[in-house]
């Protein structure tokens, strides 16, 4: 196969009230086996997916929450979390799932797949990539 | 390398124009579609914002989309450049990337 | 240039299954290679043959059946949101043990992975939802 190309998914909508999130996270879960180079971005709404402690049981549809836990798994371990969307929200990053991966070129050491990055330092990483997914 | 950043929605009921225009490069485009052409309107909440963007950013708006709301040229602000479907198709071969904000 | 096309909402509801439409029309006329379009997430519903939209609408369905047959084109139904919506292809209908299926000329349901291949072989990919 010829250069791999960076893909970047774009996560911009909050989970529940539409299906965007979850068949976003479908698309990341399929793409995993094409051993691209892959990045998810999470700004305005879409910083709601990933927050902690979320029970479906009452509305009745499957949390898949637990699934970005499973990421690393896949090798998607890029995880970019705007500050400012957290901020506007009044969220932290403690509002968030710990999401770890293990590095393979560091003895395996667990480290966070979610990266806290300015809205400067997300267009940067939007500019650099080759194919840029929106859902 | 630039990216052309794509535009469906109204400014006035979603935040995806501005979102957009916080996240451009100098040197990329930004091209309004569909709904999204109301950000071209002069005189509007968002039209300072947009206006100030453009030089940094190219402007576009999708003629049909203009044409097909009313809406005329005189009545856009200063910059945006209105463009066919055959613009459309040449921004997207000459930017390196296309970028929808939905 | 090879550039690839995502529809990710239904027709009529939407603009977007238009917009992409005329814009792979644009792309085609100019030279261009579309190598597939996606349907994804609401985008799936655009490949029903069972639209009677009213007779002085556009047919969003056989616009894109007729220009596929005329270029070529590739239409691929993402299988996952295909079941969710309730668009099945004859086989799957069987394998599914439902008692019809509806998808129209021209387009084929597969699986996500041709949206991955299509972003790695395409040089620009665009997408048209909401």
């Amino acid at each position: 196969m010829s250069d791999v190309k960076r893909f970047l998914y774009v996560n911009r909508k909050a989970p529940y009230g539409t299906i965007y999130a979850l068949e976003s996270l479908e698309v990341v879960l399929i793409g995993a086996a094409f051993d691209q180079d892959v990045s998810l971005a999470f700004l305005d709404d879409g910083v709601f997916q990933l927050t902690k402690g979320q029970n479906t049981e009452a509305i009745g549809v499957k949390n898949f929450s637990p699934t970005f836990r499973a990421l690393g798994d896949y090798e998607v371990t890029k995880l970019y979390v705007e500050m400012e969307s957290l901020e506007e929200r009044g969220l932290t990053e403690d509002d968030l799932q710990n999401i770890m991966y293990e590095d393979e070129d560091d003895d395996w050491k667990e480290k966070p797949s979610i990266r806290t990055v300015s809205r400067a330092e997300m267009a940067g990483i939007m500019a650099d990539q080759d194919v840029v997914l929106s859902f | 390398m630039s990216t052309l950043h794509t535009v469906n929605k109204s400014p006035f009921g979603n935040g995806a124009l501005l979102s957009c225009l916080q996240h451009c490069k100098p040197g990329d485009a930004v091209l309004l579609v569909e709904d999204g052409v109301y950000g071209a309107l002069s005189g509007s909440s968002v039209a300072d914002e947009v206006a100030a963007s453009i030089g940094e950013i190219s402007l576009y708006v999708l003629a049909g989309d203009i044409s097909a709301r009313g809406i005329e040229g005189s009545k856009m602000v200063t910059g945006a450049e209105a463009v066919g479907y055959d613009g459309f198709v040449d921004l997207v071969a000459e930017h390196d990337r296309t970028q929808s904000w939905l | 240039m090879k550039i690839g096309v995502v529809v990710s909402e239904g027709p009529y509801t939407h603009q977007a299954a238009d917009s992409a439409y005329h814009f792979v029309k644009a792309a085609l006329d100019k030279g261009h290679e579309v190598p597939r379009v996606f349907f994804y997430h609401d985008g799936v519903n655009v490949s029903t043959r069972l639209s009677v939209p009213p007779q002085d609408e556009r047919n969003i369905q056989q616009n894109w059946t007729a220009l596929a047959k005329e270029h070529g084109l590739d239409l691929v139904v993402c299988i996952a949101a295909a079941q969710r919506r309730g668009l099945l292809d004859e086989n799957e209908a069987r394998r599914q043990g439902k008692d019809a299926n509806n998808i129209a000329e021209g387009f084929r349901i597969s699986g996500l992975g041709q949206l991955i291949e299509m972003g790695i072989q395409t040089d620009r990919l665009v997408t048209f939802g909401d």
